[in-house]
């Protein structure tokens, strides 16, 4: 019997994206005509060389860039020419996003980073009615990733490791359907990247989460389920690193 | 709640935004405490011209006034009389006065106004103006008055006053005496007396009576006494002069030393800037008034009434200081003499008379009414127009009396305010420069907080309410300095005075014990709103770029 591919319906794809960075007097054509897919559950990996566009597309899918020309469709819908405030929603409940730098705003504790996303998306009295709700979702999830002995602590309190777990848990608490990580063991070294990787497979098995991660380390690029290159802006070919 | 909780944040951790808060915190106390010395002096002034002029005027545009004066004040009252507390009338003109001190003679010009004083003092504070109603100060120490507040006000001497006259009468006979004595050798009637004595007063401000030796020298330039009368021997005269004489030439008996020492028929309340001045003791270096003359002196008015001719004559009589007028405005202080109505309309030939000598009627020259209230001024006005014709004379308020004056001390006070204002507005230019440095710095947040799915106005908001805290912060730190500093400005002038060694609130060149104020609900509202408003103005451009900022961009800036 041979191996079936399984065909998913794509939760989320881009077609035919083209940017272009104006900068000055130069015009620099980051993505020319990519594209990619990813369907639910998929863990898939974004590689190639600084400046290949990678992590442009990722931008591109969540809706924090817009493309020249394209389309980004989610759910079979497309998504990309939306209104600012339907754009705005998508990102806080249908993306969790992370970054290479962690991010997490300095005023706020761990555990109000983590609500933050919540506290954005109800209104002040909407939030005030369901505060107790959100902060026991939010401890649980700082309970997940392994930090809830940090959770009353200032970013700048905090090592590399869990800033980048807290970054995780703050985009977890909205249960996003979606999870785009860009360079997430970038600025970790080998071990706590290993960490990382290890919650991040683990998410992705236990809640079916999609996740879309851009890397230009190798071997951090072979655990997801499939890979995806970029090279001068275009796709250079899909990989299917192990069969599911 | 993100924007709340992020504000919040960024007023408890940034410092350097409270720097920007100084000016606007300092802009805020300053027009406060300006605002409201001002509005204390300016209320002070209105209340002293408002009580010496009273609400309504009705004032004659002729100099010899009104005539039928109970027949007008009797279709004054029914025209108006439901509006009205109180009415007076009053003869004023201008007139000059004439100062007899030690050897000296001070002319000067005053503003005669003949009154009443029973309505006048319904009418305004006069009672709160006379000098025998207030404690008296003698050498440092306060004593009470020397008439107490339920006595009416008259014309009469205080026992003090009398006392006082009556050594100085004796004194003067003794120096005539003398003289006679030096100038015809012996002791007997001689010729007319031509050069009068002048009047023996003390020096300076204390009540004691000390004497200096007359010298024998001198001659004072008073009024020379008739001499007319004098041969013909009449002891009373009236009129003219008024003065009764020390003792006609003729009928010099030292036994018979019966002559009146009592006050003359025209009394008056003078000025007290009008009868004395400051001056530095040559001893101790220290401000002390100098009195040219006190209750218990004469001194003798000369003004003018159309004669039978039509041209003006001179008319020249002698009144008794009978108390000391102080109203605090030096205008009044320094100008005005308060006599009789009814001897000053004697004089001045302004009585009627019937068959038999008795007075009938008089004229004068205005009417003064206290309103009950007095929003009903323009009614008032109204109607009395309807009684009394343009040309006779002008009915007006206070208010628009000293139009000048009033409108004069509003424009300085709104000037002032512009000026001030500025200074917030300035305050501001730092907030907006501040502000957009920091807006620089969380350019890497605002892109998370976008990345999160927070709105380009969700950005906005954060920081225009960042500004709109700061104000507020400046606001209230403001308001609460300049509150205190007017509550404790006595003591803080006293400290400014110590430290510099000039005075900064000179008392005697203002006619205030302390500094006056009056804080206004209203105007300290005013100024916190506008302080905030300024922030929060400030606070919108950069707002605006901080919710224009592109997320990639913002994310990838160093």
């Amino acid at each position: 019997m041979s191996q079936t591919l399984k065909m998913t319906t794509p939760l989320i794809s881009a077609r035919a994206i083209q940017k272009t960075y104006t900068t000055g007097a130069h015009d620099v054509r980051v993505l020319r005509g990519a594209g990619m897919t990813a369907s639910e559950g998929e863990f898939i990996s974004v590689i190639g060389q600084s400046g290949s566009g990678k992590s442009t597309m990722l931008h591109v899918l969540g809706l924090l860039d817009a493309p020249d020309v394209g389309e980004v469709l989610y759910e079979g819908k497309r998504i990309d020419n939306l209104s600012e405030q339907a754009r705005d929603q998508l990102r806080n409940r249908v993306f969790g996003f992370i970054f290479q730098f962690y991010h997490l705003l300095p005023e706020l504790t761990l555990l109000e980073n983590v609500m933050a996303p919540q506290m954005i998306r109800y209104s002040l009295w909407g939030y005030w009615k369901k505060r107790r709700e959100i902060k026991q979702q939010a401890l649980d999830i700082l309970g997940q990733v392994g930090l809830s002995h940090r959770v009353k602590h200032r970013p700048s309190e905090l090592s590399g490791g869990e800033l980048q777990r807290g970054a995780i848990a703050r985009a977890l608490i909205t249960q996003p359907r979606i999870l785009l990580a860009d360079e997430p063991t970038g600025n970790l070294d080998a071990e706590t990247g290993q960490e990382i990787m290890a919650l991040l497979k683990k998410l992705n098995e236990d809640n079916k989460l999609t996740i879309v991660m851009v890397t230009h380390d190798e071997s951090v690029a072979a655990q997801a389920h499939r890979i995806v290159r970029l090279k001068d802006g275009q796709i250079e070919k899909a990989v299917i690193a192990s069969a599911m | 709640m993100y924007k709340l909780l992020i504000c919040v944040r960024y007023l408890r951790t940034r410092y350097i935004a409270l720097a920007s808060i100084i000016s606007v915190m300092l802009g805020v106390a300053t027009m406060i405490v300006v605002n409201s010395v001002l509005a204390g002096f300016t209320n002070e002034m209105r209340d002293r011209i408002h009580g010496f002029l009273a609400d309504v005027l009705i004032e004659s545009r002729h100099m010899e006034g009104m005539e039928d004066s109970e027949q007008l004040l009797a279709e004054v009252q029914e025209a108006i009389g439901e509006y009205a507390v109180a009415m007076t009338p009053t003869v004023e003109i201008p007139a000059m006065a004439q100062i007899e001190f030690g050897t000296e003679s001070y002319p000067k010009q005053i503003g005669l106004v003949g009154i009443r004083p029973d309505s006048k003092a319904e009418v305004g504070s006069l009672q709160d103006c006379l000098a025998s109603y207030q404690p008296q100060e003698v050498n440092g120490e306060k004593l009470a008055p020397l008439r107490s507040g339920d006595v009416p006000i008259n014309w009469e001497l205080t026992p003090d006053a009398m006392e006082r006259r009556r050594l100085v009468k004796q004194n003067e006979r003794e120096w005539l005496r003398r003289k006679q004595m030096l100038d015809y050798g012996e002791d007997r009637p001689g010729l007319p007396v031509f050069d009068d004595v002048s009047d023996v007063t003390s020096e300076s401000g204390t009540e004691g009576f000390a004497q200096s030796e007359p010298e024998f020298e001198d001659t004072a330039t008073t009024p020379i006494p008739d001499v007319a009368d004098a041969i013909s021997g009449s002891a009373e005269t009236d009129g003219l002069l008024g003065r009764r004489m020390e003792a006609s030439p003729f009928e010099l008996d030292e036994t018979s030393a019966e002559t009146d020492d009592g006050p003359l028929p025209a009394r008056a309340f003078v000025g007290r800037d009008l009868v004395s001045y400051l001056a530095n003791d040559q001893t101790t270096g220290e401000k002390h008034r100098v009195w040219l003359a006190r209750p218990g002196d004469d001194i003798t008015i000369t003004t003018a009434k159309v004669g039978m001719t039509g041209k003006p004559d001179t008319v020249s009589f002698n009144v008794t200081i009978v108390d000391i007028f102080n109203s605090g405005m030096s205008e009044y202080d320094g100008k005005l003499v308060l006599m009789n109505i009814e001897e000053l309309q004697k004089q001045r030939g302004m009585l009627y008379y019937d068959r038999n000598g008795e007075v009938i009627d008089s004229k004068i020259t205005s009417v003064q009414i206290k309103l009950k209230n007095y929003d009903d001024a323009a009614s008032v006005i109204g109607a009395l127009s309807t009684i009394i014709p343009p040309h006779m004379a002008q009915i007006e308020t206070w208010e628009s009396k000293q139009g000048m004056l009033l409108s004069a001390v509003e424009m300085e006070t709104a000037i002032l305010n512009v000026l001030l204002f500025l200074i917030i507005t300035v305050a501001g230019f730092g907030i907006l420069a501040i502000f957009y440095m920091i807006v620089v710095e969380k350019t890497r947040d605002i892109g998370i907080l976008k990345s999160l799915g927070a709105s380009s106005r969700g950005i906005m908001t954060i920081f225009l309410s960042y500004g709109l805290g700061l104000g507020m912060v400046g606001a209230v730190a403001g308001v609460t300095i300049g509150l205190v500093f007017v509550r404790y400005i006595n003591e803080i002038e006293e400290t400014l005075s110590w430290v510099t060694g000039r005075k900064v609130f000179d008392r005697d060149i203002y006619y205030f014990d302390s500094i006056p104020t009056h804080v206004s609900p209203l105007m300290v509202l005013w100024v916190a709103a506008g302080a905030m408003a300024i922030a929060v103005l400030a606070s919108v451009l950069p707002a605006r770029r901080a919710s224009r900022l592109h997320p990639v961009r913002a994310l990838r800036f160093d």
